[in-house]
């Protein structure tokens, strides 16, 4: 009896010791973890969350304009112009911003609307202080441009903190002043024909790399294994070669007077008053990226293909297929996996290209990356630019759950 | 796999085309590459290969573009290569040596944070009691997969508020995040290999864990932290699309102004310091393969 009860409270307390190592254990490789974690949201999933908010949430024109702002919170009749009070909070408004020297952030963000309203607000804000009521007069005489009531609904639009029209923009469509959302003219549609575009030459560069590179990663599968050692040496180079020395090389290539053009003149292809032109279109885009992403189609479909046992195919030969038939039948469902994830992999990867399309693309082998960047560092359009980068965003991860599904099915995750 | 006795005459032609065209995609692949080694040593400013370098004449080739990598910037252009004088200078004053030196900076201080942080983080994911570890890995290494240019953009839009745009400590961060997924990813495949026994056999020898760590662990899977430490050297010594973003002209790196003198105004200097970074990537290719056998042949599997 007296032992019994010994090692009854020997086992609660080992349970306990247990469950504190346990414990410990957990806490340790959460503090191991914790780190990078920690960085990551800091420096990556806190950024883009900003981004993600900065598409939709405008607080600067309402803070900067807040008198007006509330003024035209009341004001719903847009085939009018709003009564006086609204007048005299825009010239308040001014006023204050042309002393804190806000003036040309409220202009730029009124001239993105609504084209040509810029010299219309700095000028206004410039005499802004010598205005005397009734303002409405006041400011018509300044300048004409605010009879028009497009400019009111202009800025009333632009007093909502929070918006849809960035991403309307990005996909082509726009708020008219009667607040009714309609796709532009076909002939002013920009984004949805350049996302086209950007999807279409992925799809094209992705089923160039799978037919490039299908047969070799099969040769490779089967070679015996120094031979496929030294051969995988030539694919993985290109991996580790700088993405613009790449790029550098193809533009050396390809250009008018580089070396392939030289050597179709020279071989009597063609004459020298007609050479192809092979770069700064979408040619150029196409061979200079299956090029750069035809290893990240490699290298899956090899590990995949290494799996497959010889015997299959050739117990399918004996059993009275020819050859073509066994490959299909027999050996094309094996690799499905590895050519699902490469496809996957060269897509998303190409979705997001940047550097190459800007160098060798010109005008019709630009990508959306281009597009975003445009409106980061010139046009300076940068919710606008957060929107468009949301988009490719959504559709990259998207295909990436995607990928990770087919990944996990056939244990080939990424690296 | 050879071709067997009895096969017929079509699949003879097959096998041959087979080959030709497997032989000819990776000819496809490492050509325009190694292409341009020739090529920087051309006389002349052209981007072809001129007569005379296709007859072997030796005054058809020429070293000027690499000394014009090293000239390019130089006040004083007079001084005779070579001497004391022109490597002072060079070294001050020379356009490309002076985004080599950035490069190597910023590289080297993403390198040590990514390696760090990276090694840590894959040794917490790898022990069978981490919560939410597929989840935290998923995060860890969605940098790879989100497009170069969101990121950038995004970092752009943060830093410019907290006034780390146009700051080497901004590019530093910004290449830590892009090259960190990798060392997770190869730290986590070189501890799947590793028998945690023998860390139970050094905890019961006595060893405390910061021995255990140094002595057991790291020996073991330090080929694939170099690993690892090296693609992350190798994606910052690479990026440029977030140096576009975030640098001023004062931290350009060899890749930025490879992308300058691209768009600008194409000159063959640009062919001599691609050459010289092909040369570079092949030897780290060689330095990332033979760790990979190495790893293996530890972890007591047949190289593959």
């Amino acid at each position: 009896m007296h032992d019994a009860s010994i090692e009854q409270s020997d086992r609660v307390l080992l349970k306990r010791q247990m469950a504190a190592a346990l414990r410990r254990q957990k806490v340790r490789a959460v503090m191991l973890v914790a780190p990078l974690l920690f960085f990551i949201l800091a420096t990556f999933v806190y950024p883009i969350t900003g981004m993600l908010v900065q598409s939709a949430y405008t607080p600067e024109f309402a803070a900067e304009m807040p008198r007006t702002a509330r003024a035209l919170a009341g004001w719903n009749e847009p085939e009018h112009l709003p009564p006086e009070a609204v007048w005299e909070a825009l010239v308040l408004d001014l006023q204050e911003s042309q002393q804190r020297g806000a003036a040309g952030k409220i202009a730029a963000a009124m001239n993105i609307e609504l084209p040509g309203t810029r010299s219309l607000v700095m000028k206004t804000a410039r005499k802004a202080g010598r205005l005397a009521p009734p303002y409405r007069q006041a400011l018509v005489s300044t300048d004409d441009g605010w009879e028009n009531a497009e400019v009111w609904s202009t800025m009333k639009r632009l007093s909502d903190t929070v918006t849809a029209r960035f991403y309307l923009a990005a996909l082509d469509h726009r708020i008219d002043a009667q607040g009714r959302i309609s796709a532009q003219p076909e002939s002013r549609q920009i984004y949805i024909p350049l996302f086209l575009r950007t999807f279409l030459i992925g799809a094209v560069v992705t089923l160039c790399c799978l037919l490039l590179g299908f047969p070799v990663a099969y040769w490779l599968s089967i070679l015996p294994m120094r031979y496929a050692n030294l051969l995988m040496i030539l694919v993985l180079l290109p991996f580790w070669t700088s993405l613009l020395v790449r790029t550098t090389a193809w533009i050396v290539l390809l250009q008018n007077q580089g070396v392939i053009n030289s050597l179709l003149v020279w071989s009597g292809v063609i004459s020298d008053g007609n050479r192809v032109q092979l770069i700064f279109n979408s040619t150029g885009t196409v061979i200079a990226m299956t090029h750069i992403l035809l290893p990240f189609m490699i290298l899956p479909l090899y590990s995949v293909m290494k799996t497959v046992p010889p015997s299959y195919m050739r117990a399918a030969r004996s059993l009275g297929a020819n050859q073509f038939t066994a490959f299909i039948r027999i050996y094309l469902p094996q690799t499905q996996a590895g050519v699902a994830a490469g496809c996957l992999l060269v897509f998303i990867l190409s979705l997001g290209y940047y550097i190459t399309p800007a160098l060798v693309g010109g005008e019709s082998g630009t990508l959306i990356s281009n597009m975003i960047a445009y409106h980061v560092q010139k046009s300076l359009n940068w919710s606008l630019a957060a929107a468009l980068s949301t988009l490719l965003l959504a559709s990259v991860l998207l295909l990436y759950w995607a990928y990770n599904r087919l990944a996990r099915a056939d244990g080939l995750r990424l690296g | 796999m050879s071709l067997p006795a009895y096969a017929q005459r079509w699949e003879r032609v097959w096998y041959y085309l087979f080959r030709v065209f497997c032989i000819l995609v990776l000819l496809f692949l490492v050509l325009p590459i190694l292409i341009i080694i020739p090529l920087s040593f051309n006389a002349e400013p052209y981007f072809t290969f001129t007569e005379g370098m296709l007859r072997f004449d030796p005054t058809a080739y020429s070293l000027r573009w690499y000394l014009d990598m090293f000239e390019n910037g130089m006040s004083n252009r007079d001084l005779p290569a070579g001497s004391w004088g022109w490597l002072v200078q060079a070294w001050q004053d020379g356009q490309w040596i002076h985004s080599a030196k950035n490069s190597i900076a910023i590289a080297a201080g993403a390198t040590v944070l990514s390696t760090v942080l990276g090694t840590l983080a894959a040794l917490g994911l790898s022990q069978s009691t981490m919560p939410a570890g597929r989840l935290i890995m998923a995060l860890l290494i969605s940098p790879i997969i989100v497009p170069i240019i969101v990121t950038s953009a995004s970092l752009f839009f943060l830093f410019s508020k907290l006034g780390l745009a146009n700051t080497y400590l901004g590019i530093v961060l910004a290449h830590t995040v892009l090259g960190t997924p990798f060392v997770v990813v190869t730290v986590t495949a070189a501890m799947t290999g590793f028998d945690r026994s023998l860390i139970r056999a050094g905890q019961m020898l006595g060893a405390p864990s910061h021995v255990i760590f140094f002595r057991v662990i790291m020996p073991l899977i330090l080929p694939g932290v170099i690993s690892g430490a090296l693609f992350a050297f190798g994606t910052s010594f690479d990026e440029v699309v977030a140096v576009i973003f975030l640098a001023d002209y004062e931290q350009r790196t060899i890749p930025r102004q490879m992308w300058a003198g691209i768009r600008e105004q194409i000159s063959p200097t640009i062919l001599a310091v691609a050459s010289i970074l092909v040369v570079l990537s092949i030897a780290l290719l060689t330095v990332v393969e033979l760790l990979r056998r190495r790893s293996e042949r530890l972890r007591g599997m047949r190289p593959s």
